[in-house]
């Protein structure tokens, strides 16, 4: 008697299911460019993402120039922190020359560029008189082409911008060790220029959320732009890109610049949000973003992974590293705030504080060899400080 | 390699050995060596190829000087007062605002194309004449070179403006070229009246990987390189810039600086306006008093600990490895029979130095780091020490084909003026003028395959 037709095809998807359980034993199907794919959709969500978080931002700094007062101010300031944790994660897909940080139109230094510099902005201690703020015969008005041009100008940074310059103009200077910076509300109401110096907030903040709405244009999908040309790049390029964004990040930048340089200098405004005193949650954003890279984990979207792919190749090398990026983000975040009580001079490195940012240091110098392993066991070379 | 490149090889050393020992024993298989900066060469060929540690840079310690000297050569220094104490004095007078706006990406600058160019990594030094052998007289109101931005409420001292000049000229083969030249006048000068006599010399950042492994060069083997009065008759003399006080110059265009330390001091000073352990005192001139009354960023500015981090992360860049191709020999054996390598001397061995891992290696830099007459048309007209107004130092060529890469452009020569490497050997004449003219003859072919050599160190 001939088998029911019902039993072969039974049979056959009885086979097909244990075909697609043992591939997903032994190799996830996941392809190079599913992962490039996912990425691309991860940096546009996130790039989304920080345009929000900013945008209520500029909401919350509207509504304390309208209405200058101290709780005006805190929401400002409340706001300035959540958006700054969301922009954090996003310095994942720097150096490789992305829309981000291309050499001829990326706002990085537009946007993030530090230290800050101050005087050149408005008055410091010891300086009343210094910065665009207080210079009303030769910058009548503050503008954000203004601000623009002047950061262009002499073909480099002057730092007067982005995040740091807004924390400035909310904080002010940090003068104690115990706190952050406490910029008066009469700063803008009755001291010296106020109106100018809303006029700045004001200007700066514009040109944030133009430079953020670029970022998320370069990524979004409907072709014609950086996310179209990233696309169709060959795999593997693609993949070099996304990797050297990671292992950069991670080593060379955070690890090195962002932390061993202040645990080393012991200076102690040497870090990055010294105004807010938010230093911790900076660091944590940025290993936070490196493990959503390799996860596929963007918190907003799911999907493929650099984890994926390595798995197929190396299971124990993408096990170590997917562990090791764990153990930086929970190391990151058990630094105690504010990350400038673990610089003062005379703090022991036995200090909780200090072991803690050597930890974190370790931790992430040692995931970097293992993320440039990753991508020689997906065939490509990669190479970051 | 093949037969026929083999045999062009054995032919062109046994020309290299008759003219003596210019080129410092060079062999042919050398040009093939990859591995230009030794142990710590580095392999990469994107952007940040001129920016990785020396990969035999292995203890934490080695790292985190590296990562703080990183810190502090690439980001802006601020006006004093800032918070960050640390990165506070920047000027009041200065030209850049951190080391790598014009040594970007730790690479080589460009020259402004108009007055409009707002690009940096061009210094006017200036000074007023002075005898062969001494240092520079620095002019009273300006000091030795134009700095043309200031902080606010701070006049700079001068705008550069530059006009280029065309000039044509044709390979022995008949087909045309073209290059150009730069003017480069002090305009709209703020503190008084320029010196007619005052002498200019226009220099680009180059690029500063490999300045560990040039520094650890024995002395004596630039002894041994020099041949300062021709005694060999081969046209090309070589001759060591030795300082007033009896040091031996190795860096900048003229062979000025002893030493990485002194280059970076001279830099921070001149350039950002950032005194250090090395070089104290005011960075303005007497005569520039809204200048000395402006509050500095401590004394000095940049900390010995800082400052000697910067020194170890500019000694310790890696130079990139060179990119091997098939038929490579054949640019190496051109580069070899037009007497290149006697001036960009290969290869060298590193002597002891402070830091072990640029300690005893074998390296190719492609440099004698001796002063040449390179002709008048290169001349500034400014001597530097025992350098003439129209002697250059021999600069290394290691990693020269990735400028286009990690920088964005082509662009060399101690003023910028070459727009391409072809242009730049087009410019070399003096000691030069006879490898010149080998280039000028060769066929489009050969010179394409030369180019290419280049191209891959």
């Amino acid at each position: 008697m001939p088998k029911p037709i019902t039993a072969l095809l039974a049979a056959a998807a009885a086979a097909a299911i244990a075909l697609a359980a043992c591939s997903g034993d032994d190799a996830p199907d996941v392809s190079k460019q599913d992962v490039v794919a996912h990425y691309a959709v991860g940096v546009h969500a996130t790039y989304q993402a920080s345009l929000a978080s900013a945008t209520d931002m500029a909401g919350a700094i509207d509504a304390f120039l309208a209405n200058p007062a101290p709780h005006t101010l805190e929401a400002a300031k409340r706001a300035w922190l959540t958006a700054r944790d969301d922009y954090g994660v996003t310095e994942a897909y720097r150096f490789y020359g992305g829309p981000i940080d291309d050499e001829e139109t990326g706002p990085e230094g537009q946007l993030n560029a530090w230290p800050m510099d101050e005087a050149y902005v408005d008055y410091v201690d010891g300086d009343p008189g210094a910065g665009i703020v207080n210079m009303a015969g030769e910058y009548p008005q503050i503008t954000k082409q203004l601000l623009a041009d002047l950061n262009e100008q002499g073909g480099e940074t002057n730092v007067s911008t982005g995040w740091h310059a807004i924390e400035f103009l909310l904080w002010g200077q940090d003068l104690n060790e115990d706190g952050p910076g406490a910029r008066p509300v009469e700063d803008y109401t009755v001291n010296p220029n106020a109106d100018r110096r809303a006029q700045y907030l004001a200007a700066v903040t514009e040109l944030l959320l133009d430079d953020l709405g670029d970022m998320v244009d370069a990524w979004a999908p409907g072709g014609g732009n950086y996310r179209a040309a990233f696309l169709a790049l060959d795999a593997d390029d693609a993949l070099v890109n996304i990797i050297t964004g990671i292992g950069e990040l991670s080593r060379g930048e955070l690890a090195g610049e962002r932390m061993t340089v202040a645990y080393e200098a012991r200076a102690q405004e040497d870090e990055h949000s010294c105004f807010a005193d938010n230093t911790t949650n900076d660091i944590i954003a940025n290993a936070k973003g490196i493990q959503n890279v390799w996860t596929g984990d963007y918190g907003i979207v799911q999907g493929p992974g650099l984890a994926d792919l390595v798995a197929a190749e190396d299971a124990e090398l993408a096990e170590l590293v997917t562990s090791q990026i764990a153990r930086s983000v929970a190391n990151a975040n058990a630094i105690p705030a504010p990350f400038d009580a673990a610089l003062l001079p005379g703090i022991s490195d036995s200090a909780d504080s200090r072991r803690a940012v050597l930890a974190t240091i370790e931790a992430l110098s040692d995931q970097t060899d293992n993320i440039v392993a990753a991508a020689e066991a997906l065939g490509v070379a990669i190479s970051v400080s | 390699m093949n037969r026929r490149t083999a045999t062009a090889i054995t032919a062109a050393v046994a020309v290299a050995a008759a003219i003596a020992c210019n080129g410092g024993g060079t062999s042919p298989g050398d040009l093939l060596n990859l591995r230009s900066g030794g142990d710590g060469t580095a392999d990469a060929t994107t952007r940040n190829a001129f920016s990785l540690p020396a990969r035999n840079l292995d203890t934490d310690d080695e790292r985190a000087r590296f990562a703080i000297g990183d810190s502090f050569f690439t980001s802006n220094w601020v006006i004093a007062g800032n918070s960050t104490e640390a990165r506070d004095g920047l000027g009041p007078l200065f030209i850049a605002q951190s080391c790598s706006s014009c040594h970007g990406h730790d690479g080589r600058a460009r020259p402004p194309l108009d007055n409009d160019d707002p690009v940096r990594g061009l210094v006017v030094q200036i000074s007023l004449p002075a005898k062969l052998g001494e240092a520079p007289e620095p002019d009273p109101a300006y000091g030795g070179s134009i700095q043309d931005r200031a902080i606010p409420g701070i006049p700079p001292e001068a705008e550069i403006h530059v006009q280029w000049k065309t000039i044509n000229g044709e390979y022995a083969d008949g087909s045309p070229y073209e290059l150009v030249r730069p003017v480069f006048t002090i305009a709209r000068p703020a503190y008084g009246a320029l010196d007619p006599e005052l002498r200019i010399s226009p220099r680009i950042a180059p690029p500063v990987f490999g300045a560990g492994l040039l520094e650890a060069i024995p002395l004596e083997r630039l002894r041994e390189l020099a041949d300062p009065d021709d005694a060999d008759g081969d046209g090309i003399s070589g001759r060591v810039n030795v300082l007033p006080d009896g040091g031996t110059g190795r860096f900048g265009w003229k062979a000025n600086q002893p030493a990485v330390d002194a280059q970076v001091a001279g830099a921070f000073h001149g350039d950002i306006g950032i005194t250090s352990p090395l070089r104290p005192g005011p960075t303005c001139t007497a005569s520039q008093a809204d200048c000395l009354a402006s509050p500095d960023g401590g004394d000095p500015e940049i900390s010995a600990g800082l400052f000697d981090d910067v020194v170890f992360y500019v000694q310790t860049l890696a130079v990139p490895a060179a990119r091997g191709y098939p038929g490579r020999e054949r640019g190496a054996e051109l580069f070899f029979a037009a007497g290149c390598h006697q001036c960009h001397a290969p290869r060298h061995e590193t002597g002891r130095h402070a830091v072990p891992a640029l300690s005893n290696q074998l390296i190719f830099p492609y440099t004698d780091l001796l002063l040449h007459d390179m002709g008048p048309g290169l001349a500034d007209g400014r001597p530097h020490f025992q350098a003439s107004g129209s002697e250059w130092r021999t600069p290394p060529l290691w990693g020269i084909g990735l400028t286009e890469t990690v920088n964005g452009h082509t662009r060399f020569l101690h003023d910028g003026r070459a727009r391409n490497l072809e242009e730049a050997i087009l410019w070399h004449g003096g000691e030069a003028e006879p490898a010149k003219q080998a280039f000028r003859s060769m066929s489009a072919e050969d010179r394409a395959a030369l180019i290419e050599f280049l191209e891959s160190l």
